[in-house]
């Protein structure tokens, strides 16, 4: 009952299409991620499921309400947490927290139970304007005021943007500990590395789904070689690989350069294309495709 | 309920705790009505004029002898020739010139008509009319003492329609007494209106907007929740102001005072209703500021107060009917000055309350949570 049922749904901007007739299903209890680079449609599907938007075509439910008809009840039971910080920084952190439990015909004391162990990290600072948190702190801050009705459904739209990798990662573990109270969570993000912490994510590119699977499925899928190639002149090798005849794709990946090739081709013949090329301390070693190579190459 | 007052106990942390505030919006707005009380004077003091006598005469110095004892006037010279009394016109230092003819006593001594030429500078039209009104005083008056001075067998004995004049509802023509209650109504309704119009602008700045549109909270109770903090706000100001007019200019208060604040109450309901109208259609504050200006401008300069109602063309006399500080600048006025009860001031109690619907209604379906 408390899942996400999105059918068929498009919207445009004018001329752009924005979303283009998106079919899929969040089971109940599920924590379901969403990928994409800016302007994929992830944030206009967001505000369609939050009843913020009004789609052009097609359906959607959430936790079994229209979010057409029934609007009204789904704004009482999801949680929203928006792209950017969007509480009032000249609150404090207890005032804005009061303020949406009051918004929400609740109270905090009455819901304390779920956004314990988050709230007690910023208990501390209770009192200090929430404009003057930090972005992690900021963030946890949002994250209590979106559950302190304990919404069915929670959304959450690139939550971890701007915020440093200590505190993303904390936050993947909340988001974990939310699972043992059945919310369901639909989450968004660009960063591809989050996409492993989902059950099941979908990537999304100019308002079309890529593909869609439990992230072990979908890098299973990719069933090219792929290759970790490193040289001294980086920029160089990588402008080389691009004009290989053996190649399919050559993108920069950290230190190294992510190779795909077509199949067949074997470590020899890249090491011999490279030392041709002049380059000297070549390194090229079978790689194990992540969620971005996917990506990349089904884009 | 507890929403609703959860919503304005948030509004009222959130502009007390901008410690600025506060007194930005007391402190200032007085300043401005003592500053303006005192300089908005229409009184016409000062006069410079310039007098050429071509005819020398002991009636002609008499009559100026009149003019220059007036405390209005100053001569600030008596020009040979004519020529040289219209140029202190186009240098600007004279504003009226007074030209007395030749043979000026002796037609006038005969009986024949006698004519004075008199230049008015009009380019402040209102020093203009009021000066020139005076000096034609002095001068019709010096016109009466100087038949009866004249011998008695040139006189011819017209009778005389004597006008004497009383001064109603503010009998020293003290001018502050009049435009003090006008221009505190009008500081209390700018200051309103140009605080809603930053207000949910401001939310939907920050992006707050985006967070409460997706709570069950209803239009009306977040535009009534942000009206209270206001309408408490105007109210206070116009306490302070009142309490400012009593003790710096000693204002009359002849009517009831709890009109007063009753009908500011209804105002203030009205002009929050277009601020949060204005507030609700614009995408930043900056744009809220300009389309608030915009309004202010009209509101001031077509609110009689500064510039009798009376005296507009009809289509602007027909345009300050909607025109909310109109309305509060004449009740202010009937009200402290000449003593108005409630029935006096039914009609405007009656527009503004059409006025506070109209545009709250706008403002309350203006504001869309869905796009």
């Amino acid at each position: 009952m408390n899942g996400i049922e999105i059918e068929n749904i498009s919207k445009s901007y004018g001329a752009t299409l924005a979303l283009d007739a998106l079919t899929f299903t969040v089971q109940p209890g599920e924590r379901f991620g969403l990928l994409g680079p800016d302007g994929a449609g992830k944030s206009t599907l967001f505000k369609i499921l939050t009843t913020l938007l009004i789609p052009d075509t097609g359906r959607a439910s959430v936790a079994g309400w229209d979010v057409n008809k029934d609007f009204a009840t789904i704004r009482r039971h999801i949680g929203y947490m928006p792209g950017r910080f969007s509480l009032y920084p000249d609150l404090s952190v207890a005032e804005n927290l009061n303020f949406f439990a009051t918004i929400f015909g609740t109270k905090v004391k009455a819901n304390y139970e779920l956004i314990r162990p988050i709230y007690e990290q910023i208990e501390p600072f209770s009192k200090r304007r929430a404009g003057a948190l930090s972005g992690g702190m900021k963030q946890k801050l949002a994250l209590c005021c979106a559950l302190i009705h304990q919404p069915k459904v929670l959304f959450l739209d690139e939550p971890t943007t701007g915020v440093d990798a200590v505190s993303r990662d904390e936050f993947w573990v909340m988001l974990g500990e939310l699972k043992k109270a059945g919310i369901t969570i639909l989450v968004s993000t660009p960063y591809m590395d989050e996409a492993a912490r989902c059950e099941r994510v979908a990537l999304l590119q100019t308002g079309k789904i890529l593909a869609l699977d439990t992230p072990a499925n979908v890098v299973n899928a990719f069933n090219q070689p792929l290759w970790a190639v490193r040289a001294d002149n980086y920029y160089q090798l990588l402008l080389d690989l691009r004009q290989a005849s053996f190649t399919e794709r050559a993108e920069v990946f950290g230190e190294f350069i992510h190779l795909t090739t077509h199949t067949g081709t074997d470590r020899e013949s890249i090491v011999a294309y490279a030392q041709s090329g002049g380059h000297g301390n070549i390194v090229v070693e079978p790689a194990k495709a992540s969620i971005e190579d996917v990506f990349l190459a089904l884009m | 309920m507890r929403r609703l007052l959860y919503i304005v106990q948030k509004e009222f942390i959130q502009i007390l705790g901008n410690k600025a505030m506060l007194p930005l919006m007391t402190v200032l707005p007085i300043i401005q009505l003592i500053l303006l009380s005192f300089a908005a004077d229409n009184e016409v003091k000062n006069v410079n004029i310039s007098i050429t006598d071509l005819d020398h005469s002991q009636l002609s110095r008499q009559l100026i002898g009149q003019i220059t004892a007036s405390e209005r006037f100053t001569l600030i010279g008596a020009p040979p020739a004519t020529r040289l009394a219209d140029e202190d016109l186009l240098a600007g230092t004279a504003d009226i010139v007074l030209n007395i003819p030749p043979a000026f006593e002796q037609n006038f001594l005969k009986g024949w008509p006698v004519k004075l030429q008199l230049l008015v500078n009009a380019i402040n039209g209102q020093a203009a009319t009021v000066g020139a009104g005076y000096l034609n005083a002095i001068i019709r008056d010096f016109n009466q003492d100087i038949r009866l001075e004249v011998p008695p067998g040139r006189q011819f004995k017209a009778p005389q329609i004597a006008i004497s004049a009383a001064n109603w509802y503010n009998p020293e023509l003290n001018y502050k007494h009049f435009m003090v209650p006008g221009i505190l109504g009008e500081l209390v309704i700018i200051l309103v209106i140009l605080l809603s119009a930053m207000n949910t602008v401001r939310e939907r700045e920050i992006g707050t907007i985006e967070q409460i549109n997706v709570t069950p909270i209803r239009s009306w109770q977040f535009i009534l929740g942000k009206m209270i903090p206001f309408v408490f706000i105007g109210m206070l100001l116009l306490t302070v102001g009142l309490t400012t007019g009593k003790l710096i200019f000693d204002v009359p208060m002849v009517g009831n005072l709890g009109v007063v604040f009753l009908y500011c109450l209804l105002n203030l309901v009205a002009v929050l209703g277009i601020g949060l109208f204005i507030s609700n259609l614009v995408d930043t504050q900056q744009q809220a500021m300009l389309v608030a200006f915009f309004f202010v401008m009209v509101f001031i300069l077509m609110s009689g107060l500064f510039t009798p109602i009376e005296s507009m063309p009809e289509w602007a006399q027909m345009l300050t009917i909607p025109n909310p500080i109109a309305h509060f600048v004449a009740v202010m006025r009937k009200v402290l000055l000449k003593g108005s009860g409630l029935a006096d001031v039914a009609w405007n109690f009656r527009i503004t309350a059409i006025l506070a619907l109209v545009f709250n209604g706008l403002a309350v379906l203006s504001y869309r949570k869905v796009r």
